[in-house]
């Protein structure tokens, strides 16, 4: 019985707002944009999230990265002009980090050059990364074939090395990489192995700049990496490196590691971690020559940061629908006095106040859940279109489908209320002499 | 909730209307304005009755007042056996759409509705199934000569058609009273004629009928004509064919 008034009703309310049909689309069209809306900025919201959650976690949740910074000119050489710059990470402070802090559990020190890499006639800058074989323990970096690198090699001040894919692409066309050499200021490295990234979109640029594999690149240079024994880094390209500053001629450099990782055993324990590495650090370290990265606070600012953005989303979205509400409760409004007369007819024939309600109601009902359809079907086009031209990530969760279609069937209700009650409360005679 | 459907075939013993020193006033500012004083007025099944009277002497209130659109200030109102003096606006409702069948003068039948659609409006309120209304509406529409135009609108019927639907209309529920309000005031002669034919009609198959007109030419079919004079009854005239 219900179900059955409730088919009529439908019917019935369909039929009224397709005798003024564009009245009834034009007024659709504000629910439509407003719940369109709300699923493309939530996908893209999502997306963005995503993006920058997975990058994070890539760092490692358990990691706490410590880098060597430039000092400011001022703390180095108080004024005067110095041609030898000594700063930065040591191999003392990996071995202070592996001894005084219990927590540790993996030491990453890494040393990082940029240099061109040559094989047969190709060229390609590249960046030399001096590290140890657990690396990949540590990192989100792979192998693919081959191996990384050895204790073997670290012990023997090997001569190989271990290349990015990226690298790989660019230097070997049609040939085998494993086993080539490749020149590298003026010595030959032998391919043992080649990795790939557990990456899975592409990654934005402003994040590409904290990568673990790469620190500090030139904006916009995604520079592939070559993995060689630490060891042997420090024996054929020492420590010294020659800074071309601007006016003042050329500054020699002495940076004995660009980056320590250190991994703790548990999430927990990383914040304290961080703490005591601040401690141990600061004690050795007068100039301010160093910054410490911890993936695990970066996680908690992205969510907070995810928070404020759904927030005023979520407001934009609420706003834009409120207008297209106000838009509907006016077409309602005109449209009960349109048909006062009905109205009043119906009423005569037998219809209580209730069933004026319900069916004004559910005509304001009709209007915006298929509005909220429409929307839904155009809201998860237009994140498609910014993924596709835009090179943007989105993603269209469910949840946000039932908020935009949830939201469109409350404002019907919310606005469509009032008309319906003011429809209802119609004194029937005088309805019926309405013209 | 009151089932009015059940009590339909309630034993005809006595009047199926009676007003008692029925009374209605408007409150104008200060003054009070009485439009009906003392009404007594009893209507047994099966009589077809016209109401008359000049402009302002309370005809469309007690139209009204016939047809539970309104409730009078004092006095009672009986209608099948029930006084509806008392109800509230839900059962007023039901009574409306149950016991009283409705023709106005400007035929009131609803633009977006054809008409099968049209008719079925006072049975969709009574809970009629959809099945059940589709097949009386044809029926009735049948019936006043419109088994060629079930599905047309009221814009693609003349004038004369559009009060046919609307007689169809107030048979639906097998109403206790037929009331109509110058039923042919937006009609041509002939059309007129045709209207009142059916209504004719109706009374021989035993419809009670109340006809609401200043039109001499209806009064006179009518066997009983009640004349209203400044709220009063002024005179009750029977007529014998």
């Amino acid at each position: 019985m219900f179900i059955f008034r409730l088919k009529r009703t439908i019917k019935l309310g369909a039929k009224s707002l397709w005798m003024h049909r564009l009245r009834s689309t034009l007024t659709a069209l504000g629910i439509i944009f407003g719940v369109s809306s709300v699923i493309a900025m939530l996908a893209i919201g999502e997306g963005a999230s995503r993006d920058a959650q997975e990058k994070i976690a890539q760092l490692g949740s358990r990691n706490i990265i410590i880098r060597t910074i430039k000092p400011p000119e001022d703390q180095v050489a108080g004024g005067q002009q110095q041609t030898l710059m000594e700063y930065g990470l040591t191999y003392d402070d990996a071995e202070r980090f592996q001894n005084g802090i219990p927590d540790v559990q993996v030491i990453v020190p890494n040393r990082r050059i940029s240099q061109q890499a040559l094989y047969r006639n190709r060229r390609v800058s590249l960046e030399v990364v001096g590290t140890v074989p657990w690396f990949p323990n540590i990192s989100p970096t792979r192998i693919r074939f081959g191996r990384f690198l050895s204790t073997t090699d670290m012990h023997y001040k090997q001569g190989v090395c271990v290349l990015d894919e990226r690298v790989v692409k660019e230097l070997f066309a049609f040939d085998d990489p494993i086993g080539q050499a490749v020149k590298v200021g003026g010595d030959y490295y032998r391919v043992v192995g080649i990795t790939t990234e557990q990456s899975k979109t592409p990654t934005s640029p402003e994040l590409e700049t904290k990568d673990a594999t790469g620190a500090k690149k030139a904006a916009g240079a995604n520079v592939g990496a070559m993995y060689v024994p630490l060891t042997t880094v420090k024996d054929r390209f020492g420590e010294m490196s020659m800074q071309i500053s601007s006016g003042s001629g050329g500054t020699l450099e002495r940076v004995e590691l660009q980056e320590i990782i250190v991994q703790v055993q548990d999430v927990d324990m990383v914040m304290g971690t961080r703490q005591s590495v601040q401690t141990l650090l600061s004690r050795f370290h007068k100039k301010n020559d160093y910054e410490i990265v911890v993936p695990l606070e970066l996680m908690r600012q992205a969510k907070d940061f995810q928070r404020i953005f759904t927030i005023v989303l979520g407001s934009i979205a609420a706003i834009s629908l409120l207008v297209g509400g106000i838009g509907i409760m006016n077409i309602m409004m005109a449209t009960v006095s349109e048909r006062t007369r009905e109205i009043g007819i119906r009423r005569a024939l037998g219809a209580k106040k209730k069933d004026i309600v319900i069916q004004f109601l559910s005509e304001t009902l009709i209007l915006t859940l298929s509005g909220g359809l429409l929307g839904m079907a155009l809201g998860a086009l237009i994140p498609f279109f910014v993924t596709h031209f835009g090179q943007m990530r989105t993603v269209i969760t469910g949840s946000s489908l039932i908020l935009a279609f949830g939201i469109s069937g409350a404002v019907g209700i919310a606005f469509g209320l009032y008309p319906a009650y003011r429809a209802a409360n119609m004194d029937p005679i005088e309805s019926l002499r309405h013209e | 909730m009151i089932d009015f459907r059940q009590e339909l075939d309630f034993d005809a013993e006595g009047p199926i209307l009676a007003m008692e020193d029925l009374c209605k006033s408007y409150q104008l500012g200060a003054t009070e304005l009485r439009v009906l004083r003392e009404i007594n007025l009893a209507i047994n099944s099966g009589e077809y009755v016209a109401i008359m009277g000049p402009s302002g002497s309370g005809k469309s209130t007690l139209l009204n007042m016939i047809g539970c659109l309104d409730r009078p200030t004092s006095g009672d109102y009986r209608l099948g056996g029930q006084s509806v003096s008392v109800l509230d606006d839900d059962d007023l409702s039901m009574i409306r759409g149950a016991r009283i069948g409705f023709v106005f003068q400007s035929f009131n039948l609803i633009a977006q509705l054809n008409v099968v659609e049209n008719i079925e409006i006072p049975m969709y309120y009574q809970g009629y199934s959809e099945h059940e209304s589709a097949e009386r509406a044809e029926e009735l529409a049948t019936m006043v000569g419109l088994g060629e135009r079930l599905r047309h609108r009221p814009s693609e019927l003349s004038g004369g058609q559009q009060q046919r639907v609307a007689i169809a209309r107030a048979l639906a529920n097998d109403p206790l009273i037929i009331l109509a309000d110058e039923p042919t005031g937006n009609l041509d002669s002939s059309s007129g004629a045709e209207i009142l034919m059916i209504l004719d009609r109706l009374r021989e198959e035993g419809k009670t009928l109340i006809v609401v007109t200043h039109d001499e030419h209806i009064a006179t079919r009518a066997e009983r004509v009640i004349r209203l004079f400044d709220g009063r009854i002024d005179k009750e005239e029977f007529n014998t064919r």
